[in-house]
């Protein structure tokens, strides 16, 4: 299986040299789902961020390699590096409120990069994106082009960022935990449109989430981040049935389960979690050295 | 009420009716002031000094307001001191507005070094007292209209500049700036398209909040003779001589008094108005 996205021996760091990824690399095969897992902090979002060139200003990339659809990202010049990831990639953000623009209709920011990047004819992107808004069941697509995005709930606004994502049929979506602003009833449905999109396009796609339960529902592999180091990767069936590295069974360990609604309760242990903080720590002195 | 386009209508608020109306009416006056003004507003004549108003006893034939102790028909003045105070208020307002707001959406937007040099500056900027500032100023300039516009775009090109930085920040966080530039568009881009359309209402109402101060200001230099020539009639100049013969004359100082008071206030309500209507989100 050739993989899509690539990244090798990512090191991220804040402008004062303190390590917020610390050589990441996964790989998402073209077509897949990739689960990034880990707490919170662990520095999912920033993966994400890295790979589409959107890291906070504070942050720096200071090694390694992205190489997205056989290109080392990091190798282009800023504006070639942009026209390649607007054509070949997308995001799902985590909060549909802050996601779409207050003072623009939803129409025109679905078809933007239709129009920017790919040089559509504008008749041409509208009636792609009053399709996709079909596809993904929102009524009256019409009316909500003409919308203002506060007119529109949560869970209609992701909806329209799911849409606005496949817009360009982008080889790779980033999804960083597109429900967790969501009510649950509202949850499921978005998890299962993500999940009929992703299939329908034949998209790769990075789920980034710290809901395992999430995971074993959508992903073909997955990668386990701990403080921007991945502890482990590996495919669904055998991470479940077998997980390798102690915290990833610490945390498969807490995922509620429906034999085990409870487990969220068992917290990662102390060694565990130790042994893993043990493990960070060496990995700096080596990287250090 | 919903238009053709599926919008939200809201009737025009009494505050916008009120203040715009009154805006409109000084702006005609001042434009139409030689055709509309009963008398010249330099001519004196002696024989007719401190007129009262035509509803009081003692009054003359075509001097509505009465006239100042120079015999010079305080109506008229009024008219042509709407000139200048509309003049000072729309190019102070305007050039204060673009400088202070560039700056303000670039150190916000772009925060690292443009910002702090331009916070830096307006830090430092803003220790100085303002009202010695502008005095020194005209003082050094010489009076007149470009001192008083440059007086005032000096002192207060810091408000801008604040509050649309902080502006800008808070939006320049959100993620739809994000996705702005994962879909291709350049930092520079997206501040103009992205940032810019939502940091405008907070501009407007700074800017019609400017034109207002800008109004005090001139009238406040007219008052201490730092203004115009004294014989264009200004505001603050005829505030300034009725205030001498206040208890022979009141009316000389009250109207334009009130001219001034209602003018300042339309300013800033036709600003908050204005701000509700253009904000999306309150819209
Ligand atoms: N602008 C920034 N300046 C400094 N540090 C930052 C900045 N943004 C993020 N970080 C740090 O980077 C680390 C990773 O953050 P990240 O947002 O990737 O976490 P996450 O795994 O996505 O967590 P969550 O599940 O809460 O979204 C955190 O420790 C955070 O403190
Ligand atoms: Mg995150």
């Amino acid at each position: 299986m050739s993989s899509y996205l690539t990244i090798k021996n990512l090191t991220v760091r804040l402008k004062n040299g303190a390590p917020i990824l610390r050589a990441v690399s996964l790989d998402v095969a073209a077509g897949q789902v990739h689960g990034l897992v880990g707490e919170s902090g662990a520095g999912k979002s920033m993966i994400g961020k890295a790979v589409l060139g959107t890291l906070p200003r504070a942050l720096q990339v200071t090694s390694g390699e992205i190489w997205l659809d056989g290109v080392d990202l990091l190798s282009l010049p800023a504006s070639e590096r942009r026209r390649r990831i607007g054509a070949t990639a997308a995001l799902i953000p985590q909060d549909p409120l802050t996601a779409l623009n207050p003072s623009k209709r939803i129409g025109p920011q679905i078809t933007r990069r239709l129009v920017d990047i790919l040089g559509w004819r504008k008749q041409d992107a509208e009636a792609r994106a009053l399709d996709l808004l079909g596809e993904v069941h929102i009524p009256d697509p019409a009316r909500v082009m003409r919308s203002y995005p506060h007119e529109l709930s949560g869970g209609m606004r992701q909806r329209i960022l799911i849409a606005s994502a496949f817009a360009a049929e982008p080889k790779l979506i980033i999804a960083d935990e597109p429900t967790t602003a969501l009510d649950v009833t509202v949850q499921k449905q978005i998890l299962r449109l993500i999940g009929e999109m992703q299939a329908r396009h034949n998209t790769a796609l990075l789920f980034v989430t710290h809901d395992l339960g999430v995971v074993s529902k959508v992903c073909d592999t997955l990668s386990v981040l701990y403080a921007g180091k991945v502890v482990e990767e590996a495919r669904m069936q055998r991470f479940f049935m077998r997980p390798i590295h102690p915290y990833s069974a610490a945390l498969l360990a807490a995922t509620p389960t429906y034999t085990n609604p409870d487990s969220s309760l068992t917290p990662v242990p102390q060694t565990v979690t130790d042994a893993v903080e043990r493990e960070v720590r060496e990995h700096d002195l080596r990287a250090g050295a | 009420m919903r238009d053709a386009r599926g919008d939200v209508k809201r009737p025009i608020g009494l505050r916008l009716w009120l203040s715009g109306g009154w805006l409109t009416l000084l702006v005609l006056s001042a434009v139409f002031a030689p055709l509309i003004a009963p008398k010249d507003p330099l001519m004196q004549d002696l024989f007719l000094g401190r007129m009262p108003p035509f509803w009081m006893e003692g009054s003359e034939p075509g001097y509505f307001l009465g006239t100042d102790s120079l015999g010079r028909d305080v109506l008229s003045r009024m008219l042509y001191g709407a000139r200048l105070a509309l003049i000072v208020a729309l190019v102070a307002g305007t050039i204060t507005c673009v400088i202070g707001a560039t700056l303000g959406l670039i150190a916000g937007y772009y925060r690292g070094w443009p910002d702090r040099i331009i916070s830096r500056f307006v830090d430092i900027w803003m220790a100085f007292p303002p009202v010695l500032f502008a005095i020194l100023l005209i003082a050094v300039l010489g009076p007149g209209l470009m001192s008083i516009i440059i007086a005032i775009v000096v002192i207060d090109w810091t408000r801008f500049a604040r509050v649309v930085r902080a502006e800008a920040m808070s939006q320049g966080a959100m993620d739809y700036v994000a996705s702005a530039q994962v879909a291709g568009r350049t930092r520079f881009g997206t501040m103009l398209t992205e940032i810019l359309p939502n940091v405008l209402p907070t501009i407007v109402a700074l800017l019609t909040l400017e034109m207002g101060i800008a109004v005090i200001v001139e009238a406040i230099l007219s008052f201490v003779n730092l203004s115009i020539s004294t014989d264009s009639p200004t505001w603050g100049g005829m505030i300034s001589e009725g205030r001498t013969s206040v208890h022979q004359a009141w009316w000389v100082l009250v109207f334009p008094l009130i001219t001034l008071f209602l003018t300042v206030l339309s300013f800033s309500q036709l600003g908050e108005g204005l701000k509700d209507r253009f904000d999306p989100v309150l819209r």
